[in-house]
């Protein structure tokens, strides 16, 4: 009785977050991992278990491997263009710039608007006219005589998909920089002293002291930018709408739920996107709680 | 309870379905009462033209009977939102006593899955059997009955032009191509004589609404009706060949259309950039809103190759199974039939009756209307694709999605397999 006095109370404040997130997290995800191990192929039908029929024959479907092409391009620029550009203003600010309030404020600013909001200026920016019916980037590529650098943006069928990412790096690396920001401040200037004081020329201390120190701070970034970019949907929706050049696996998987009306095929999609995001944090998790029982926490 | 029979499982399903249906409902205030005398009308009509021909009816029907009316209207995508959120009503089984759809085979789901009821009855004792033109009946139905009542009509093969542009390429502004083959010389002509796009198109969509024309345009309307039969086969020389004009169609196109929606493509046309367009009849009213005059900043011909066939799209009224108010429900689906409601309606959306005996009177000042309205009259039906007439939601995915695949590669023989395998497959 003594000892449920102590975890009572706190299983009583906890338990209507546990039982909210088992049903409706959990408990979702399960019954969507049901639907796509079913053959329910339209919404009103007798569904079997066809095992992981739907996951194998979504390899077949024309628009499938492009889709997850894309992704993967998208991903890549977009996680290495916002942990670089993050990463740079970051290690600006750190340097103790004049107004430096100000800056972050601006730099953050981005994350404050909506990806529809984002997707439908950049749509504008991104406008793939030639130079003669240019507007957006490519007029002002015009107007500073330097044509090489107009170009299609992401009409291009086979690397669109990068340019896509500019608006995302645009919109996160302000948030971005703020997390590196707290990581450069969290390395003790005692430290940085001390391995002056030994004659450590200055960006000698930043590769050899401060940016070992910021490798639990580059792993949240990557996994924060991560599974946002392989679940990318508005953005894609405001810049180029429903079409095969910028297919995502959630707009493929918004189209088979409620256009085509396909909930078996939706509900793979859906499990493909969410085991693409587990590979990102379940490692995360385990190195984290390695880590944790390691320092004796 | 470890029994888990089907009968259960089956009783459990809507059981959670409607709880959950009721949950959302109290959280958003708007769950469609069953009390009163009410009816809740079902549309994606909430801007422009179609608003105002919707609030008219509205207005009229409220005039006539003593029924209030829900205007249960859900914005954007044209239609594609409304559609998302009528898929979970239908399946929690709170239909509203009305929805709108296009007619044709993109109501097939719907009907497939028990949602609808059939209006056979309905139309012999409104004597709407006599009033729609036979081959729109015979088109609209599945399996020999109808499901649900048009209230317009668009045509989705219109070619817009600008009369200057193709004056300035040395084209007779007067006499527009009236073949496939000559719509190909003519936008070679454009492109060596002007500056000028020479067909204008747009998003991925409006190339699936180019190819419905063109296949019509150069197959005609018998063998283009004939490829809508589930199993058809596409793998012939006649569609090889269509397919090879709308090959050389799309190489007279501006790059940058992946960007651009059906709108700017249009206007592209009376602001003199391009001199071709093929896009459906709502660009008339887009030009009227844009006050352009019709013969001088632009003009109109049946789109190349298709002088004589009316390829229509239509929006219609349903009646659900399980309307709650379905007496309502047909005193509304009688007014949308009517041809006072029509009349009412389409002047203010820019679209024809579907009725033929409609009075012609309404339409005169709209030059466009006009000429729609005798065309209907006259005309051979064909029903167009990507507007959900001749076929269901899956077929037109695989179709748009061949078509993206194409725009992307520029493989013509992988896009003829991929429209064969999608006929295939029905």
């Amino acid at each position: 009785m003594k000892r449920a006095r102590t975890w009572l109370p706190g299983l009583l404040l906890v338990s209507p977050s546990i039982l909210l997130i088992g049903v409706f997290v959990y408990g979702m995800i399960g019954w969507n991992l049901r639907l796509a191990l079913s053959d329910q192929h339209r919404p009103i039908q007798d569904a079997d278990f066809v095992g992981l029929v739907n996951f194998i024959e979504l390899w077949d479907e024309a628009r499938w491997p492009g889709a997850v092409r894309n992704a993967v391009i998208f991903t890549v620029v977009f996680v290495g263009g916002a942990l670089f550009m993050g990463w740079l203003l970051g290690l600006l600010l750190d340097k103790g710039i004049k107004g430096e309030a100000t800056l972050r404020t601006i730099y953050l600013a981005p994350m404050a608007v909506s990806f529809i909001a984002t997707g439908v200026v950049w749509r504008w920016l991104m406008n793939p006219a030639p130079a003669d019916r240019a507007t957006g980037l490519n007029a002002l590529f015009v107007e500073l005589n330097l044509d090489f650098l107009v170009n299609n943006w992401w009409t291009n069928p086979e690397f669109g998909m990068a340019a896509m990412a500019l608006p995302a790096i645009w919109q996160l690396s302000g948030y971005i920089m703020a997390l590196f920001l707290a990581g450069f401040r969290g390395v003790s200037e005692d430290l940085r002293e001390a391995a002056r004081v030994d004659g450590c020329s200055e960006w000698r201390v930043y590769l050899y002291i401060v940016m070992p120190q910021l490798r639990p701070v580059t792993l949240s970034v990557v996994i924060i930018l991560g599974h946002m970019s392989l679940k990318v949907f508005d953005l894609i929706i405001a810049i180029a709408g429903q079409q095969i050049i910028a297919d995502v696996p959630a707009v493929y998987m918004w189209q088979m739920v409620f256009e085509v009306r396909d909930p078996a095929v939706g509900a793979t999609i859906a499990s493909y996107m969410l085991i693409a995001v587990a590979a990102f944090v379940v490692p995360y998790l385990i190195w984290s709680i390695r880590k944790e029982r390691s320092e004796g926490r | 309870m470890r029994e888990n029979s089907p009968a259960r499982r089956a009783r459990w399903k809507p059981a959670s379905a409607a709880a959950l249906a009721s949950l959302l409902a109290a959280a958003t205030g708007c769950g469609g009462g069953a009390g009163g005398n009410e009816v809740e009308v079902f549309s994606w009509w909430t801007g422009g033209g179609e608003a105002a021909g919707l609030d008219a009816l509205i207005e009229e029907f409220e005039s006539k009977h003593d029924i209030s009316f829900v205007n249960a209207a859900v914005a954007g995508g044209s239609g594609t939102n409304a559609q998302a959120v009528l898929e979970g009503r239908l399946q929690s089984q709170d239909p509203p006593d009305s929805f709108q759809g296009h007619a044709g085979a993109e109501l097939r789901d719907y009907i497939e899955a028990g949602y609808l009821e059939p209006l056979d009855d309905f139309y012999a004792e409104q004597g709407l059997n006599e009033a729609f033109p036979d081959e729109l009946i015979e088109q609209a139905s599945y399996e020999g009955s109808v499901y649900s009542v048009p209230l317009n009509i668009h045509r989705s093969n219109v070619l817009w032009y600008n009369p200057q542009v193709l004056e300035d390429a040395g084209l007779d502004p007067e006499a527009p191509p009236e073949t496939v083959g000559d719509f190909v010389d003519a936008l070679e002509q454009v492109a060596e004589e002007t500056d000028a796009i020479p067909l204008s198109v747009g998003a991925q969509w409006t190339v699936d609404h180019l190819l419905e024309n063109v296949l019509l345009g150069e197959l005609g309307a018998d063998a283009y009706n004939e490829l809508w039969e589930p199993g058809a086969d596409w793998n012939t020389p006649e569609v090889s060949e269509a397919l090879q004009r709308f090959d050389s169609i799309m190489e007279h196109t501006q790059e940058e259309s992946g960007s651009e929606d059906w709108q700017e493509p249009a206007q592209r046309v009376v602001d003199g950039e391009a001199a071709f367009n093929i896009m459906g009849d709502w660009a008339a009213g887009f030009f009227d809103e844009l006050e352009m005059t019709a013969g001088e900043d632009y003009d109109w011909a049946p789109a190349p190759g298709t002088g004589g066939t009316y390829m229509w799209l239509s929006d219609s009224f349903t009646l659900p199974v399980g309307a709650p108010n379905e007496e309502a429900a047909l005193s509304w689906l009688e007014l949308v039939g009517s041809q006072e409601g029509q009349d009412i309606f389409n002047p203010l959306k820019g679209s024809i009756p579907a009725r033929t005996d409609v009075d012609a009177g309404a339409y005169a000042d709209n030059e466009y209307l006009t000429w729609a309205l005798g065309e209907w009259e006259q005309s051979d039906l064909a029903g167009s694709f990507w507007h959900g007439v001749t076929v269901d939601n899956r077929w037109k995915n695989e179709i748009d999605t061949a078509v993206g695949l194409y725009l992307q590669e520029d493989d013509l023989d992988e896009l003829q397999e991929q429209l064969d395998a999608a006929a295939q497959s029905e």
